[in-house]
């Protein structure tokens, strides 16, 4: 970004301008270089291959029982987290802006735990708590027939804690730029907290909460590490698309684990594409008014 | 922000946080309870053992490698980002947000399919007798592949909230354009760049599936702290596997609590 700025003294202004400029070519040809290698290259090499048999091909490959299972397990599996996910956080980003007690700031910072655990040892920590073995894990089976570890609840609850900070740290910033003036003024009109709520919080962190509620679920879809282990890898059982991936690479299914890899990274452009599309109108919406 | 009077507030106060409690509390403390369940010794000696040791070294090494690159580049990035106006700019930009949706399954496929046997640089693979498939080259794309928007992501918005004066004033007061970097935009932008560093550096410790993948979990060569728990964990060695785990969890807390320091910087010098 050179600004066009004409001194008197042109002659060594205008060289330095030009020595620089080339400087600024090169830097700017490394750090796309950069991004091309290290993201464009792996992408098209997944997708050139998922699409190699093209639409029909990989219609085949994705239409396969164990795949088809695996895709069916991690959205429905990932929609429930979401919908758990959304309405606690969004309570939690509430409380916290909203309320002064005790332990407030403590309880603030335990909510990136998830971000900085490994998801492996996430999933690690549910068997360690539900597995058959354990005490509560034990207990909850015999006593209520419900089954947590190698079981949908399993990777529900997986799912639950590797994403629980997105909605909470979307919904967080933008409850605290509303006014409380608002909220009270609502509540003056005779307004209940419920109507408080829906007319006046919700339309305004409306945007917020989609964006975090629909990374979260891209999240979710690609997870890995936490389930791996909460749900094993069986298929037709507990195999969830990305572990479904795995195991295809390592029977040498190439074609299938290709297939799977594009309609997953399909569905995470998709919901990409859609967040980039709400926080762009905000920021219209915010500039217009 | 107001005290909590009246009975509604105090019960979603505790809704909150016993929903906290029970998701993220219980089970950290259930893998200490487990990774302690005979004794502290028996902890300690599971975590001296070589192949954990060994485990160890290649975590960090692959993580602090994965530090240095994505510090360099992603300042470099975030920078041209900010301050250059290009066509497709928009497009790259987002393409930075990638490694965020991608399953790290995914990622340690996108290198065998490259690297691999019939991947599209098999030849160049053969020819310069290079291993990087199932080998510690591989792990290191992947690591710094997921750990790759962490950096640009913090410091962009820095940058721009900078804005161009000061460095234009530096170059007005002839300052060359490594100067001006050096004493003008990096003091600048250090603290996000830190915290920028510290999200990349949890990350890449914890980077299992991708690992998985493009390593192939070898024992004694491609087996990183995390892998050797998935391992631990199929050859029954339970009390191995939590100690590791417990391991990488105290890293966790540690750093996030420099992350939560350098929050609080970054606010204040904002």
């Amino acid at each position: 970004m050179d600004t066009a700025v004409t001194t008197p003294l042109a002659a060594p202004t205008q060289a330095r301008q030009v020595s620089r400029s080339w400087g600024q070519w090169s830097l700017r040809a490394v750090a796309l270089l950069y991004l091309c290698v290290m993201l464009l290259l792996p992408l098209a090499a997944v997708l050139s291959d998922g699409l190699s048999g093209g639409l029909g091909g990989l219609w085949t490959d994705i239409s396969r029982p164990a795949a088809w299972f695996a895709l069916r397990l991690s959205l429905w599996t990932a929609a429930v987290m979401t919908v758990i996910n959304t309405v606690m956080g969004v309570l939690t980003a509430y409380v916290l802006v909203r309320y002064n007690f005790p332990g407030r700031s403590l309880f603030n910072a335990l909510i990136d735990i998830p971000f900085a655990i490994p998801t492996l040892v996430t999933g690690l920590m549910l068997v360690v708590l539900y597995g058959p073995q354990t005490a509560l894990g034990g207990f909850l089976k015999t006593q209520f027939g419900w089954e947590i570890i190698f079981a949908p609840t399993g990777i529900i609850l997986a799912l639950l804690f590797v994403s629980f900070p997105f909605v909470v740290r979307t919904v967080q910033p933008v409850l605290m730029e509303i006014d409380l003036d608002q909220e009270d003024a609502a509540a003056t009109m005779g307004a209940s907290g419920w109507m408080t709520f829906r007319r006046v919080l919700l339309p305004a962190l409306a945007p917020a909460v989609a964006t975090g509620a629909l990374l979260s679920f891209a999240r979710a879809l690609g997870e890995f590490g936490s389930i791996v282990i909460v749900a094993g890898n069986f298929p037709v059982r507990s195999q969830t698309a990305a572990v479904y991936v795995l195991s295809q690479i390592e029977s040498d299914s190439q074609h299938s684990a290709s297939a799977m890899s594009v309609v997953l990274l399909a569905i995470a452009f998709s919901l990409v594409f859609i967040v980039d599309l709400i926080q762009r109108r905000q920021e219209h919406g915010e500039a217009g008014r | 922000m107001r005290h909590p009077n009246g009975i509604l507030p105090k019960l979603l106060i505790a809704l909150a946080m016993g929903y906290l409690a029970f998701l993220i509390l219980l089970p950290v403390a259930a893998i200490f309870q487990g990774a302690f369940a005979k004794g502290v010794g028996a902890f300690f000696d599971a975590l001296l053992e070589p192949q954990v040791l060994a485990a160890f070294q290649l975590s960090i090494t692959l993580a602090i490698i994965a530090v240095i690159v994505n510090a360099v580049f992603g300042t470099l990035v975030a920078w041209v980002l900010v301050r250059h106006d290009f066509f497709g700019k928009g497009f790259f930009n987002a393409l930075v947000d990638l490694p965020f949706v991608v399953s790290p399954v995914i990622t340690g496929y996108m290198v065998l399919l490259l690297f691999g046997r019939q991947g599209w640089f098999a030849p160049l693979v053969e020819a310069t007798d290079m291993k990087i498939a199932f080998a510690v080259p591989g792990m290191l794309l992947v690591t710094i592949f997921v750990s790759l928007p962490f950096t640009i992501r913090e410091v962009m918005p820095i940058l721009r909230e900078i804005g161009v004066e000061p460095e234009q004033a530096a170059h007005t007061l002839g300052a060359n354009s490594w100067r001006t970097f050096l004493r003008v935009t990096l003091p600048g932008i250090r603290w996000g760049l830190l915290y920028g560093i510290t999200l990349t550096l949890a990350r890449a410790l914890g980077e299992f599936g991708g690992v998985l993948v493009a390593g192939g979990g070898i024992s004694g060569k491609t087996e990183t702290a995390t892998l050797f728990i998935y391992a631990a964990l199929e050859e029954r060695q339970s009390i191995a596997a939590y100690a590791v785990a417990v391991v990488l969890a105290v890293v966790s807390f540690v750093v996030l609590i420099g992350m939560e320091i350098l929050r609080q910087r970054t606010e204040i010098t904002q």
